[in-house]
């Protein structure tokens, strides 16, 4: 019976999404959403994988890294390169975004996830100054002035990404593996004494999440006509830190929402750049004081509807926060 | 001859950022806590400063020393507000909060003056090259170096011998025992956001004056740099974080003077990654191992 239900939510959520994407597909092809909308809709789905990429980071593995940007800047770069100077495809170029950023996950997440808490952000700020530093000397890629890119983001492209890193993400915290990056998140020493593999599985994290920080950043790259090292500095890490932090630090779909809220609420507010970050730091500052787990805490949306059922992403009972 | 130049701006530039990184390595003996809006302080202060000289005219000393008092008060209140009710939180929540009073001080200032960038009056300070055995010195760099040395002298003095010291010192070792002694942490904790922050004004003045032009944006690589430089010495101990202000300022130095300047602010990142990942207590700190 229950395997019927399971099967039966599956196919659900098959249909409905292909509903949406074509729903969707038809409003750009039919140009009810125009250039301005499409961008936004882009905007919002490469700013949610970048969301639920951090949120296996901070919120599931509790590893408090707050240089994505760098994550981001390696993919589009790397992309960039891909379709610009060597002339590949456009999927292909994602992916190799992915994969260069998953290295520089790698490099980055061995020797420094040794460190903990308020050292991993300030070593994780640091190397996403370096990686801007980085590309800001290279001349093949522009430099300062930054590097062309054309514009092959489509629907298509950003759906199925946004799709399988959701996928990825939620599949991978139900498993064996996500229960050893919960454990990691409410207690290291514990876990560890548990016998579980610690350093592992942060690695295993911290690559998964900057691979899908690549991938958005393949996506970002050809949303745009140019791309500058300015583009990924503190601010970029900042804002994707916001909206994990907004969510839930451990909530998947809380990080979703925040990352929709905050995109249609900075998309409105474009015009008035400091206004947005005077609204950014205040609701940071009074979301910490007045309810520091978050939107969601560790829950999910859908545990709002049915109360038995485990919906990933952490315990249910409780919504306490025990992140180091 | 050149090398030993750039030694001299090497250490004016490190006196700068050991003055912040003071600041930076107090609050975190005492509340465990990066301080991210202590940047923001220090733009804070050099904002001061440069309105006390341009619009009341003021000479150095006196617009110094008022940078000094208002960013004292704007350390308190910044305490108070978002640092205290968070006292006994999450670790991450506290650090996520600093971020945020760091963005609301920068984007306030921009939205109160604009983001456009303002040039200090030159000639503040007497400035003079004074020749000696080959090399040029500005005495501007000897000021600043005489200022920040005066400064951390009477900071030694106020945590060795003075009463609000000594309380600081014994929050910093153990805070619950320290309140079982009669310390109030509360105002402890204040006194050191004060005398913190007040160090990071004056760094604000002096950074003004060497460098000339300041902008509200500019709190944030000094700031961190003095993160690393405190980092560099070990984090919560006061001559460490000397130390690693000045150090940190020669390594920049040489690095512009092998003509690799566009690297500079990533040489700062790398040392401070590598002394994290081998020595993560810093230069001065002793390596303690973690109770369960």
């Amino acid at each position: 019976m229950s395997i019927l239900k399971q099967s039966k939510g599956f196919w659900l959520s098959v249909i409905i999404s292909l509903v949406f994407f074509g729903v969707v597909q038809w409003l750009i092809s039919s140009e009810v959403l125009n250039s301005y909308y499409t961008n936004t809709l882009f905007t919002l789905s490469i700013n949610i994988i970048l969301a639920i990429s951090l949120h296996l980071i901070i919120g599931i593995t509790g590893q408090f890294s707050i240089g994505h940007a760098g994550f981001l800047a390696v993919g589009a770069y790397a992309s960039a390169i891909m379709t610009m100077k060597l002339e590949m495809p456009f999927p292909v170029a994602l992916i190799v975004g992915g994969i260069v950023a998953t290295i520089a996950g790698l490099i980055i997440g061995i020797p420094s996830l040794r460190l903990k808490g308020d050292y991993l952000a300030i070593a994780t700020l640091g190397f996403g100054e370096i990686v801007r530093i980085i590309f800001l000397n290279i001349d093949y890629v522009g430099g300062a002035s930054g590097m062309q890119v054309m514009n092959l983001t489509t629907w298509p492209w950003v759906y199925a990404c946004l799709l399988i890193s959701i996928i990825v993400i939620v599949n991978f915290t139900n498993s064996t593996h996500g229960r050893a990056c919960i454990s990691i998140r409410e207690n290291e020493i514990a876990s560890d004494a548990m016998g579980i593999n610690t350093t592992y599985y942060k690695v295993i994290a911290f690559a998964i999440g900057s691979f899908f920080a690549g991938v958005a950043g393949g996506l970002y790259a050809h949303n745009f006509y140019i791309i500058q090292p300015t583009n990924f500095g503190f601010l970029k890490s900042f804002d994707i830190l916001i909206f994990v932090v907004l969510g839930g630090l451990g909530s998947l779909s809380g990080a979703v929402i925040a990352a929709i809220i905050l995109t249609i609420v900075s998309t409105f507010l474009q015009d008035y750049a400091e206004t947005r970050m005077i609204i950014y730091s205040l609701v940071l500052i009074i979301m910490m004081l007045f309810r520091p787990q978050g939107l969601l805490g560790t829950r999910e949306i859908t545990s709002f509807f049915k109360k038995s059922k485990d919906a990933g992403g952490g315990t249910q009972n409780g919504n306490k926060q025990t992140t180091a | 001859m050149e090398i030993i130049q750039q030694l001299v701006n090497g250490i004016s530039l490190g006196s700068i950022y050991a003055l912040i990184a003071l600041g930076y390595t107090m609050v975190y003996g005492i509340v465990k806590l990066i301080n991210f809006a202590h940047g923001d302080v220090f733009m804070i202060g050099s904002f001061i400063g440069f309105y006390s000289i341009t619009f009341l005219h003021l000479g150095f000393f006196p617009a110094l020393i008022i940078s000094m008092v208002v960013c004292a008060i704007l350390g308190v209140v910044i305490e108070r507000i978002a640092y205290k009710p968070l006292r006994n939180a999450t670790r991450i929540a506290a650090l996520i909060t600093a971020i945020g009073v760091s963005l609301l001080i920068e984007y306030g200032m921009i939205y109160l003056r604009g983001a456009q960038p303002e040039a200090y009056p030159i000639n503040t300070l007497p400035s003079k090259s004074i020749h000696l055995l080959g090399i040029t010195i500005n005495s501007q760099s000897l000021f600043i170096l005489g200022i920040s040395i005066v400064l951390m002298i009477v900071l030694q003095f106020i945590v060795h011998k003075t009463k609000t010291g000594k309380a600081m010192r014994a929050v910093s070792h153990d805070a619950e025992a320290a309140k079982l002694m009669g310390i109030s942490v509360d105002r402890t904790i204040s006194a050191t956001f004060a005398i913190g922050s007040a160090l990071a004004g004056a760094a604000g003045v002096i950074f003004g004056t060497y460098y000339i032009k300041i902008e509200p944006l500019m709190g944030l690589i000094p700031g961190i740099k003095a993160f690393v430089a405190a980092v560099l010495g070990g984090i919560g101990i006061i001559p460490g974080a000397m130390v690693g202000g000045l150090l940190l300022g020669v390594i920049e130095s040489l690095v512009s003077a092998f003509g690799y300047s566009l690297w500079r602010d990533g040489v700062a990142f790398v040392v401070l990654i590598l002394i994290l990942i081998f020595r993560p207590s810093g230069l001065f700190g002793k390596n303690f191992k973690e109770k369960v």
